[in-house]
């Protein structure tokens, strides 16, 4: 177990040892603040609800990029090679590089921080509702960041990683937002599986477990594949 | 120490390794010697439970590579090929890495690091961002990662390609030293490397081996068959017959250069006829000038080794 502290430790370092943690962080804070601002002028509301409807556009585009190297870049630079000769499990390795992509991943939405306090500043807003929209995007970034290390442990090119990562999570928001407001079983069962509308309880202020359920075992599932994709060089 | 038996790697159609069995014995240090493409890195990964076997199995410290790989893994210091390494950590850091990684106790760890610092002499450099080290100075950091938590077994890939002279002895040094308190395999395609470091050789060819003895009777076997390069002053006509009398003798080749003449001379295998070739040059009045084997390679090696082999198959 204190092997997955080891590699959280590392991988966290690295991070703000290159230049990634700092442009995701950068290019995140501007964008989310654009959209806070134009839709408070807009709405005229204290809530973060609308502004965060849109920021799962950003996080699509910006989770991969967290995510890319993780696994891609070991195997490109044969580092994965001492790292799988240490006594470590896969699991370890795996679930270590998770919690440190996870971990930026919050680091990275901190910021939005601001907004609620400006909010307070200038209104009184819903305080349920944001403290379950952050419930929300954080067990969002927790599935998001396993697709995206789940598409960094299939290839070796960081790049091709970023870009099938990001197709990943804009097809999975896609298919629950263009099936809004459709009948019928097909539409609910895309609505089910995509990300959107389980966010969009959150966003309401509604914590329901089925959601809670929904992100959890998903990611649970695709950790589960990640960790059989890595172990697969065991037997390929 | 490791026991292999009947290993075999198949990939898609073709088999890395093919059916080879060893040994090593508690502080020895062990060579595989092989062409690129042997099978020596297959075998190395798998030792280190990199990758499984197709076939056969391997134990190493008394662990089955696959059944007990965590525990193999305590027990091994691995230097894969190329070495790779992170280089956006500094040495130090990522020594404490490695060192947490392989579950060295929190009170040990600071001497242990130090130790493997001074044994690999990156003292100076502990500090330095791994990106920026030369490849001298990463092949040490790499061996430095493989001691750091004090491992029975050294199993080293190539640890000298790619440095310069000086490098490659001084890891070649390092080496040897390390030998007397570890169980080395070390693999490499330089001949020379494992007469000077290790205690017995194992020739791996295609996936299967071709030799396995201690080096020395390895060399005077193959040098035994070698061809003697000889500078002789005098008489070059008569010289050459009197080399080619010599019993033993197959061919001799002759380059007239006036005053001074270079032989070479082929003596049929498991012949060694320097002592008559100097009495024959001194009896018609040569002064020999130089007299020297021409170093057997690899190549030669393998070329007498598998065509041995052949004659005996047909």
């Amino acid at each position: 177990m204190t092997s997955i502290g080891t590699i959280f430790k590392r991988e966290i370092n690295s991070y703000f040892l290159s230049p990634i943690a700092y442009v995701v962080i950068a290019v995140f804070t501007v964008f989310s603040g654009y959209f806070f601002s134009v839709m408070l002028g807009i709405t005229q509301e204290s809530t973060l609800r609308y502004s965060l409807a849109y920021t799962q556009f950003i996080l699509s585009i910006l989770t991969p990029v967290i995510t890319m190297r993780l696994l891609a870049e070991e195997s490109k630079t044969g580092t994965v090679e001492p790292l799988m000769t240490a006594p470590v499990t896969d699991f370890e390795v795996v679930f270590g590089k998770f919690l440190s992509a996870w971990a930026l991943y919050n680091i990275m939405i901190a910021p939005t921080i601001f907004y609620t306090i400006f909010l307070a500043w200038v209104g009184s807003p819903d305080y349920g509702a944001i403290i379950a929209s952050y419930i929300g995007l954080v067990l969002m970034g927790g599935l998001f960041v396993s697709i995206g290390l789940l598409v960094s442990a299939i290839t070796k090119n960081q790049i091709i990683a970023a870009v099938i990562g990001i197709v990943a999570l804009l097809i999975l928001l896609v298919i629950g937002l263009a099936s809004t407001g459709s009948e019928g079983w097909f539409y609910s069962t895309l609505r089910y599986i995509g990300t959107y509308e389980h966010w969009e309880t959150f966003t309401k202020g509604i914590i329901d477990s089925r959601d809670i359920i929904y992100y959890v075992s998903f990611t649970a599932l695709i950790l589960f594949v990640v960790i059989r994709i890595v172990e697969s060089r065991r037997w390929r | 120490m490791i026991k292999v038996e009947h290993l075999a790697k198949r990939y898609a159609d073709v088999y890395a390794v093919n059916d080879i069995s060893f040994e090593v014995e508690q502080g020895e240090i062990l060579g595989l010697l092989g062409p690129n493409g042997a099978g020596k890195t297959t075998t190395m990964r798998i030792l280190t439970c990199y990758m499984p076997a197709t076939s056969g199995s391997a134990t190493v410290a008394g662990y089955d590579v696959f059944h007990n790989s965590i525990s193999v893994r305590r027990q091994i210091g691995y230097l894969p090929e190329n070495v790779p390494l992170y280089p956006e950590m500094r040495v130090k850091e990522y020594l404490l890495f490695r060192a947490r990684l392989k579950k060295v106790p929190y009170r040990d760890r600071k001497m242990k690091i130090g130790e493997s610092i001074e044994k690999c002499r990156i003292k100076e450099v502990e500090n330095q961002i791994i990106g920026t080290l030369s490849k001298g100075y990463r092949q040490r950091v790499g061996l430095a990662d493989t001691l750091v938590h004090d491992p029975k077994i050294l199993i080293l890939d190539e640890p000298t390609i790619g440095l310069d002279p000086n490098q490659i002895r001084q890891v070649r040094q390092l080496v040897k030293e390390l030998g007397e308190k570890h169980t080395i395999l070390l693999s490499t395609h330089i001949l020379p490397e494992v007469e000077m470091i290790c205690g017995r050789v194992i020739i791996i060819n295609k996936g299967k081996i071709v030799a396995m003895d201690t080096p020395s009777n390895l060399a005077t076997q193959m040098k035994a068959g070698s061809n003697i390069l000889l500078e002789v002053k005098g008489d070059g006509k008569k010289i050459q017959d009197a080399l080619l009398g010599i019993q033993g003798v197959k061919k001799v080749i002759w380059q007239d250069g006036g005053e001074i003449n270079n032989f070479t001379v082929e003596a049929e295998k498991g012949m060694d006829t320097r002592e008559d070739i100097f009495l024959n040059v001194v009896k018609n009045n040569g002064i020999i000038r130089e007299m020297r084997q021409a170093p057997v390679t690899l190549e030669e090696i393998f070329h007498q080794i598998t065509t041995h082999e052949q004659e005996v198959t047909i």
